[in-house]
Order: C-alpha cells, then sequence, then structure tokens
C-alpha cells in the first residue's frame, strides 16, 4: 500500500468517509465518560467548591486551541513545501473548529475567573495571548476567504499561520515566564498535581474533544473537497 | 445528593451551567452547520454529475 496516494483529495474522500463514525462514537462515548466523571464522581475541591467543575471543559478547550492551530501549522508547512492540494484543505477544515475551542476556552476562563478571582477578565500574559491565537483563527479565516485566487489564498494562510504558531509557545509557557493572575500547568508531562479522579475526568474529556474534532474536520474536508471540484469546473 | 441540590452547584449554577451549557451550545451549532454544508456540497456534486451524463 502507497501512503502517499493519501495526500490526493480524490483517496482521500472515501478513506475520510470510513473514518468519521469511528472518531465520532469514541468521541461520544468518551465525552459522557468524562461528563459522568467530571459532574458526579469527582468529588468537591476544598479550595474553589463547585465551580472548579468548569476545569472539566476549561482545559481540554484551552489544549485544543493551541494543539489543532500547530496541526495547521504543521499542514502549512506541508502545504507550503510539497504544494499539497489536501495539505491546505486540512488548514481550512480544522481552521473553525479550532476557533470555536479558543472561544469556549476563552468563555469559560472567564466565567471561572469572575468567581474565583473575583474578575472576568484581566489584561495577564496568558488571556492576552489565548486572545491574540483567536485573532489568528479569525485571520486566517478572512484572508483565505478575502482572497478569490484559491491557490493565492491557500499560500497566504499558510504562512499567516506558520509565523503566527510562534504565539503557541507563548501560551504554554507564558504561566512560568510572566508574573500572571492565571495559575501554573496542574498537568505536564512529568505529573499531575491534582487527584487522580480529576485528572482522570480531564484527560477523558480532553480525548473526547481529540476524537470530536477529528470527525468534524474530516467530515468538513470532505465538504471542502466537492466545492473546491465544483469551484474548478465553474 | 438530589437533582436540585445538583443544579444549584452550591450558589455557583451561572458559572458552571454557563460554561458546560456555552460548550453543548458551541458544539451542538458546529454540528449542525457542518451538517448542512456536506448535504448542500454533496447535493452541488451529484448535480454536476448528472448534468455531465
Amino acid at each position: 500500500m502507497n501512503v502517499y496516494k493519501y495526500a490526493s483529495p480524490v483517496t482521500f474522500y472515501p478513506l475520510a468517509g470510513k473514518l468519521i463514525p469511528y472518531f465520532a462514537v469514541i468521541a461520544a462515548a468518551l465525552g459522557i465518560a468524562g461528563l459522568y466523571l467530571g459532574l458526579f464522581l469527582a468529588p468537591v475541591d476544598f479550595q474553589q467548591g463547585e465551580v472548579y467543575r468548569i476545569i472539566f471543559i476549561h482545559v481540554p478547550a484551552s489544549w485544543m486551541a493551541m494543539v489543532i492551530y500547530l496541526v495547521m501549522a504543521a499542514y502549512g508547512v506541508l502545504a507550503l513545501s510539497f504544494n499539497t492540494r489536501l495539505s491546505s484543505m486540512m488548514m481550512e477544515a480544522l481552521a473553525p473548529t479550532g476557533a470555536m475551542f479558543t472561544v469556549l476556552a476563552l468563555w469559560t476562563g472567564a466565567l471561572w475567573g469572575k468567581p474565583t478571582w473575583g474578575t472576568y477578565w484581566v489584561w495577564d500574559a496568558r488571556m492576552t495571548s489565548t486572545l491574540i491565537l483567536l485573532f489568528l483563527y479569525v485571520g486566517y479565516l478572512a484572508l483565505t476567504h478575502a482572497i478569490e485566487d484559491k491557490k493565492r489564498a491557500d499560500k497566504a494562510g499558510a504562512l499567516l499561520v506558520i509565523v503566527g504558531s510562534i504565539n503557541v509557545p507563548i501560551i504554554y509557557f507564558s504561566v512560568r515566564w510572566w508574573n500572571t493572575l492565571h495559575q501554573g500547568a496542574s498537568v505536564t508531562v512529568t505529573g499531575s498535581k491534582m487527584a487522580t479522579i480529576m485528572a482522570l475526568g480531564m484527560l477523558i474529556m480532553a480525548l473526547a474533544c481529540w476524537a470530536y474534532s477529528i470527525a468534524v474536520a474530516l467530515v468538513r474536508v470532505r465538504a471542502i473537497i466537492l466545492e473546491r471540484e465544483q469551484e474548478a469546473r465553474a | 445528593m438530589n437533582f436540585s441540590e445538583f443544579f444549584a452547584m452550591n450558589g455557583r449554577a451561572f458559572y458552571v451551567w454557563g460554561s458546560f451549557g456555552a460548550f453543548a451550545i458551541a458544539l451542538t451549532v458546529e454540528v449542525v452547520l457542518l451538517r448542512l454544508r456536506a448535504k448542500k456540497a454533496a447535493t452541488a456534486a451529484a448535480d454536476a454529475a448528472a448534468a455531465q451524463q
């Protein structure tokens, strides 16, 4: 089997179609399990009370906001260096979902900030850099839709996303580099500072969001493949 | 724990359900809009294929 052949939209289209139901079912199953764990099984936090439960969606949403952006940047590198059409289509398919998760990260963060810090918003390094991430997503979408020539639009979009990817490590390390109101990382590669059941609930919700994003991106990229075919014919 | 206690979230209902609610609405809206887009694209493609024959 030749893996490279799936870099072509025509052969990728049916493969994506076969994969979608699996990711959709995984997303639903993990989502139900994660919500059950987070809302019913996980105990009340002794400091924050019930409001800490926002963590089960706030952290996965924030992770997805950053991960989807990095995946887009990787596709951007592929698009610019190998001129693969599918890479640009994948970028276009991922951007709306990434933007949505960024909005959710900011929204849930604001609703968590009010009862714990006393404010919905401050111009804290992590929050500001996450807002910049949203502007990058919106900027990519606006730019690619504003340029009529699809090839030029793809190139400009890829360039914007690659340059903007410098913002992702800034978001991630912001809580270490600056004195932020936002707390530091609770979960790192070396371990977790949280109770096991809380960390587990968060992890399951994060995996559910991964599966959801993949399913949605595959549905969207299939629509994009068809739409672009139509445009090429017209 | 009964249901009203669960929904009250110990006085934090606005923040907790405001977050989970927004999350649920956002994902639902995305899925619905995407289904419409996919359907539209599939119909257009099928029409074009039929017109060619």
